[in-house]
């Protein structure tokens, strides 16, 4: 599904990965820890295409493709979600219109019939449901007022509208109390299957509880030091990244 | 400046000078004497230079440099009208065209200017100020007709089209009209105007309103200029408004190569309110210029601005907004905003607001941004799947959003949102956001 082979990426000629690689198998779910600014959010950046972000040297295959060679919603429609750390805020933009839009990009690119608003409007609301969001979240524009966790819901609503093959999950779980940290557990669950991987980027073992990875990493310097199980995120949650950046 | 030649403001006096004997009215001496008087305020200031400090940053040179004809009668009529049903009023390159319009049944009067301009004596000049005003000299000399609407006492108008259309002519034709609306105690209308031309016709369109606003009443008057882009439209609007009165100008200006759209507002009564509003798009080889003049001459009046411009290709724009506040005018709640997005690095903008004030309890504020596309906003949306040129037009649509949600009347709204979404589509984007 994904492989990153050596991949070193500059922001503002400030050298941040240096030589990450990792591969993630169809329906395989991964963890990154790794101490602030260790380049976690970087990462998720250069694999959606923000600008800015300059990949110096190594590769990126996603599903056969190379990712670095495609625009930002190439890269969408092909399948690439990443769940921002911080989302915007776009006054003046609706959440529902903004979301039939990007659903209906999604679908015309994949030649897929485009939804009119009144399907739209039942496919959101049956998602909102299970996100347990109130409806009026989506007259009100994007992001705009939103508590923090109102935005990460908002993230998840978009990621489970657009169903992605690849999700990024920058943080998505930081500042949550329990119940919505559950619920992105369980966005996230109900994708889970065999032609869906995801990168879940995450400070707390907390997250890992309800969704289970297959392979955890940690980050630190823009490389990863040490990959394991499960039990690598008990484990650091236990000792913190301390003793695994030393000893790397 | 006023040599006479075949360009500039000496062809124009010089026209006035031959015409004279035959321009409408011109068996009526107050009628001559309003022109005489334009005359001379148009001789003392000609088109007006860059060292006027109102035209510091709009160049007329090129109205100054351009060979004017005469408008021909229309021959056209090759022109299709958009369906509406609405009343109407149409005039084809500055004429009124009975056979075109539709007014039947109207509780209140729609009428040709050049057919009741015997009637309009003490009328007709009341709110023009041509001694400052050049246009507006240059419109009272050359005035050929215009439209006269008036609305009596408590009547609800409702919703009346002044459609304005130019015909291909081999000589660039010049055009002055002068429309005249009144509003009496209490009456109420939306005024909806649509200017629009050829794309490569050559023309000066050079209207000026007189609007007077009685106690209690409302206008409602909706403006979409979508000129030819070889067009020059210069168009100056004087509005008074009465005791409790409220006038409310949404206009956008998008056509023509060189357009000015001039408003001025006075609240003369007590409690009179105004919202001026406005969107400027601008592209490639275009120059819209948007200035207000808010007079508040009475106390515990509100006035409201919001003026948006996006500005794309080699494009430039200005506002200039000044707000006076008269020691009468206590209890002034004056607000107005003017924002500009840049789409491309060759695009200017100049931004001018002014604020007077002598009165010393009143709240007044103003505001001016200037902005390009937010570039984390932009990866949002493509990240999503959207197209970087449908982002845009989301995030431009957005930007617009606030000027057009401040429009009260939802017919102007609506009236306003297929323009947008036309001049965006003229600059091959294809489609905004979809509505769900
Ligand atoms: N836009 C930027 N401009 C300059 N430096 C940046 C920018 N974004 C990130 N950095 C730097 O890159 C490093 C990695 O940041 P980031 O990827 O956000 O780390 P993390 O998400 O792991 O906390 C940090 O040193 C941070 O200061
Ligand atoms: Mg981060």
């Amino acid at each position: 599904m994904l492989k990153i082979e050596n991949l070193h990426a500059t922001v503002d000629g400030k050298p941040i990965l240096k030589g990450l690689s990792l591969s993630i198998a169809p329906g395989e779910i991964h963890a990154i820890m790794g101490p602030n600014g260790s380049g976690k959010s970087t990462l998720s950046y250069v694999l959606a295409g923000r600008e800015g972000y300059e990949v110096t040297e190594g590769s990126v295959t996603f599903m056969g493709q190379d990712l670095l060679a495609m625009e930002p919603e190439e890269r969408a429609v092909a399948g690439v979600f990443l769940a921002f750390q911080a989302p915007v805020e776009l006054p003046g933009v609706g959440n529902a219109n903004f979301l039939r839009t990007a659903l209906n990009a999604v679908r015309r690119a994949k030649g897929e019939a485009e939804v009119d608003a009144i399907q739209f409007l039942k496919l959101a609301r049956a998602r909102m449901k299970v996100l347990n969001m109130p409806d009026d979240m989506l007259k009100r524009p994007v992001n705009v007022g939103f508590s923090g966790g109102e935005k990460k819901r908002n993230e998840m609503l978009q990621m489970a509208m657009l169903s992605p093959k690849l999700a990024l999950l920058d943080e998505t779980d930081s500042g949550l109390d329990i119940d919505a940290l559950k619920m992105v557990a369980d966005t996230v669950n109900s994708l889970r299957g065999p032609d869906f991987s995801a990168l879940v980027i995450t400070h707390y073992q907390r997250l890992l509880n309800h969704i289970v990875p297959d392979h955890v990493h940690v980050l630190s310097a823009g490389r990863i030091i040490r990959s394991g199980g499960p039990e690598l995120a008990q484990e650091l949650e236990a000792t913190g990244y301390a003793a695994s950046v030393a000893a790397a | 400046m006023t040599a006479v030649g075949t360009t500039g403001a000496g062809a124009f006096l010089a026209r006035h000078e031959g015409l004279r004997a035959r321009l409408p009215g011109a068996h009526l001496p107050w009628v001559t004497a309003l022109r005489e008087a334009s005359a001379e305020a148009f001789r003392a200031q000609g088109f007006p230079t860059r060292r006027v400090e109102a035209w510091k940053y709009t160049d007329l040179a090129a109205v100054n440099g351009t060979v004017f004809g005469e408008p021909l009668t229309g021959v056209d009529d090759a022109l299709t009208l958009p369906a509406t049903t609405n009343p109407r009023a149409v005039f084809v390159d500055g004429r009124f065209r009975a056979d075109l319009s539709t007014l039947e049944g109207l509780a209140y009067t729609v009428e040709s200017l050049a057919a009741v301009l015997p009637t309009l004596e003490g009328r007709l000049g009341a709110v023009a100020r041509p001694a400052e005003q050049a246009l507006a000299a240059l419109n009272g000399m050359l005035f050929e007709d215009g439209l006269v609407v008036t609305v009596p006492a408590g009547v609800a108008g409702g919703v009346l089209e002044l459609l304005s259309f130019a015909t291909v002519s081999e000589r660039a034709p010049a055009y002055h009209p002068r429309h005249l609306v009144q509003l009496e105690d209490g009456a109420s209308l939306t005024l909806i105007e649509t200017a629009s031309g050829p794309a490569a016709a050559r023309y000066l369109h050079n209207p000026v309103f007189e609007i007077e606003v009685a106690a209690k009443a409302r206008l409602n008057h909706g403006r979409l200029q979508q000129e030819g882009l070889d067009a020059f439209f210069l168009s100056t609007v004087y509005a008074r408004v009465a005791e409790g009165g409220a006038y409310d100008n949404f206009t956008l200006n998008a056509g023509g190569r060189l357009a000015r759209n001039e408003i001025h507002v006075a609240l003369q009564g007590p409690k009179a309110e105004c919202h001026m509003n406005g969107v400027q798009l601008v592209a490639d080889g275009q120059h819209a210029d948007t200035t207000t003049a808010l007079d508040h001459a009475a106390p515990d009046c509100a006035s409201r601005q919001t003026y948006k411009t996006v500005l794309a290709g080699r494009s430039r724009g200005v506002f200039q907004g000044k707000i006076l506040v008269r020691k009468i005018a206590q209890k002034t709640d004056g607000y107005q905003m003017n924002q500009a997005l840049l789409l491309s690095p060759e695009a200017e903008i100049d931004s001018k607001p002014q604020l007077e004030i002598y009165a010393d309890d009143v709240k007044c504020s103003h505001g001016a941004t200037v902005g390009e596309l937010d570039a984390d906003n932009l990866f949002f949306l493509r990240s999503r799947g959207i197209p970087l040129d449908q982002a845009k037009a989301i995030l431009v649509e957005a930007f617009l959003t606030e000027a057009v949600e401040a429009v009260a009347d939802e017919d102007i709204r609506n009236a306003l949102s297929t323009a947008v979404t036309g001049w965006w589509q003229r600059q091959g984007v294809a489609g905004g956001i979809e509505v769900a």
